[in-house]
């Protein structure tokens, strides 16, 4: 008993983090190009709504998922171009974006709310789902869950095994020195912008289409965007931790609706918000282990020390800061 | 001559911009463009009563505004500002809700006042903490802390200071008239216009003509350098943080014992994040603020009947107000490369 119930929560995990992984990727290719999308709340919202809209007109879920990633792709194309061509502050852009792809959503989708629509179920894998364990925590998820674990190893392939990749990290690290060895930095940094939006697109339609079916105001993916941009910088910037602190955040979310049973009175936003201090206290774990003298006493340790290593990240260094002239 | 005319030129480009884009905007939504836009002018400015409820939204708006200028100032992205407000707002519902509150109302208020100013203060300063010596960014831990402060508001009404009986998200129990800031007959209470203005004042003659305005201005323009200069980076930041807490937990307390006279869940109605658009507006100056707000004022009030007229959402404000934000940003970065090249 004690076995299954842990294969449910598990996959209950996957499929809850599947959105959240998605944004995640898409946001540390961009980040690791140098530019910061602040975008991701709204982009989020914005998505969904376009996605369950179309989907609920044409009533093709494909058209949802490809209408979710063309959003995406339109506002992180809108960011970079702001950002890499015309020199504006990302931060700003970012933010105004965000606010605003959120209003967007609301005020468009307003006919669309509390309309029942088509969603992605459950897409059984043959053969493997007959799989004692492995068949109940993986292949019976759906198809966003899928696409959100292979991601994850394609992203991380595409980093640090491909000459791409290695393009990719070297924009984000030193412009200037990528620029001299001849690749066209801007174009670089707004392409991968542009990815990152199409997966957070993706994102916003697996909330509407998938993990929180249907639209209206509140959705209930608000918020999420915050959460994956907290993630990346969480994850160091590293494709694998960034999935693994998502995992981590949906666990939490898991439990938090049944830490609600043991606790009645206080409403399930209560919960949702405990996450954060989470996160900011991670984050300052993070930067006492950049320190010398704790990572100094760290490194003899036996436990600590490859934990301390393992929480040990820094920034693509040039985030934040466009090419000049 | 030449600048004046520069200025009605980028003006007018953004005012197109931003028309063109409501216009698309609205027709996508299904609304007729002409009706909606007269009745958000109708809704904001239509009666006394209205401009009123315009000035209301004002006042938060300016005092959140004010004190993300100090922020801003020395180069901190104070997002937190929302959190700042929430807190505000429960400290001053803590302070009304005590005895002394209930048997001498105008040293209730008070207190609440002060109160409210110390708990906005005490967020705005442990993201500045978080930043200084945590090395967590001041985006990702005010945006944490405003999560926090959402869910510490949502447990108070639910929890320790529910109605009796009934816990709901209609908040909490309202506070007896004479808790209420005291208006005099007025429809706005003067007390909350003089604060705002008396803050607009001050917020000028600080970042101009003292010290403290230098010493922000200096850690903004370069750290490394005011290092140099004997000025301690970090002590200015949280100095600015706490300023612009300060002044956003007021903004609560008038939320609280102003308008709603309790606590609700959305207590901060995002003031905190629109007045991050009215400065943004501004190009991060004084001057232009209280009309700006005054402008964001008059849509979030003129939208909230339009779910009732056309059967659209009241978020259309929020698309125009984003909508003139980002028009004008690039408008500026338009006239910088100029400047730059030219």
């Amino acid at each position: 008993m004690g076995e299954l119930s842990l294969a449910v929560l598990l996959a209950g995990v996957l499929a809850g983090a599947a959105p959240l992984v998605l944004a995640v990727m898409g946001e540390t290719v961009t980040e690791r190009a140098g530019l910061i999308n602040l975008s991701l709340d709204g982009t989020i919202l914005l998505s969904a709504m376009g996605a369950f809209a179309t989907a609920y007109e044409t009533e093709s879920l494909a058209a949802g998922f490809a209408a979710g990633a063309l959003v995406g792709a339109a506002v992180a194309a809108a960011v970079a171009v702001c950002s890499v061509y015309w020199r504006l502050s990302q931060v700003a852009v970012g933010f105004v974006l965000t606010l605003m792809c959120r209003d967007l959503a609301y005020f468009l989708g307003n006919p669309f709310s509390r309309l029942p629509g088509p969603h992605a179920g459950p897409w059984a894998v043959p053969f493997l789902e007959d799989l004692p364990w492995a068949g109940e925590v993986l292949f019976r998820q759906s198809l966003p869950v899928y696409g959100s674990l292979l991601l994850v190893g394609l992203t991380w392939l595409y980093l640090y095994r491909t000459r791409w990749g290695l393009e990719l990290r070297s924009v984000g690290e030193h412009p200037r020195a990528a620029y001299a060895r001849g690749m066209n930095v801007r174009r670089l940094q707004f392409f991968y912008a542009v990815w990152g939006g199409v997966l957070t697109g993706l994102a916003g339609a697996a909330f509407s289409l998938c993990v929180k079916p249907g639209w209206g105001r509140p959705q209930g993916a608000e918020g999420m965007g915050w959460i994956a941009l907290a993630i990346v910088i969480f994850g160091g910037w590293h494709p694998l931790k960034a999935a693994l602190g998502a995992y981590l955040f949906a666990f939490l979310q898991v439990t938090g609706v049944s830490l609600q049973g043991i606790w009645p009175s206080a409403p399930a936003q209560v919960f949702q918000t405990a996450p954060f201090p989470l996160m900011i206290f991670t984050l300052v774990l993070v930067h006492w282990t950049r320190k010398g003298r704790l990572r100094r006493w760290a490194e003899g340790r036996r436990w600590i020390g490859p934990l301390a290593r393992f929480l040990h990240v820094s920034p693509p260094r040039a985030l934040g800061k466009s090419l000049p002239g | 001559m030449r600048r004046a005319s520069g200025v009605l030129l980028e003006g007018g480009i953004v005012v197109v911009a931003v028309l063109v884009f409501t216009t698309v905007v609205l027709v996508a939504g299904g609304a007729p463009p002409l009706r909606a836009l007269g009745h958000l002018a109708a809704g904001a400015l239509g009666s006394w009563t209205k401009v009123a409820h315009v000035l209301k939204v004002w006042v938060p708006l300016t005092l959140c505004a004010c004190g993300l200028l100090y922020t801003f100032r020395i180069g901190l992205w104070n997002i937190g500002v929302e959190g700042q407000i929430i807190l505000g707002a429960l400290a001053a519902t803590g302070a009304l809700r005590t005895g002394l509150a209930h048997e001498i109302p105008w040293a209730g208020l008070a207190g609440a006042g002060a109160a409210a100013a110390c708990g906005g203060a005490l967020w705005a300063f442990l993201a500045g903490v978080l930043k200084t010596r945590g090395g967590v960014n001041e985006i990702f831990a005010g945006l944490g802390l405003n999560f926090v402060a959402q869910g510490l508001t949502l447990w108070l009404i639910f929890g320790p200071w529910k109605r009796a009986g009934i816990a709901s998200m209609s908040g909490t129990e309202p506070f007896p008239p004479e808790l209420w800031l005291p208006a005099w007959g007025w429809r706005v209470s003067p007390l909350a216009l003089a604060l705002a203005l008396t803050a607009l004042a001050a917020t000028g003659w600080v970042l101009r003509s003292t010290r403290l305005g230098l010493s922000l201005r200096a850690v903004g323009g370069n750290p490394s350098a005011s290092v140099l200069l004997g000025l301690n980076p970090g002590k200015c930041m949280l100095t600015a943080m706490a300023l612009a807490g300060g002044l956003a937990g007021l903004a609560g307390m008038l939320q609280v014992s102003g308008v709603y006279h309790r606590l609700i869940p959305a207590i901060s109605s995002n003031y905190g994040y629109l007045a991050l658009l009215v400065v943004m507006l501004a190009d991060y100056r004084l001057l232009p603020v209280p009309a700006i707000a005054f402008f964001f004022a008059c849509l979030n009030v003129g939208s909230i009947q339009l779910p009732m007229m056309l059967r659209v959402d009241s978020s259309l404000s929020g698309v125009i107000q984003g909508a003139c934000v980002l028009a004008t940003l690039c408008v500026y970065g338009w006239r910088r490369r100029r400047g730059s090249r030219g």
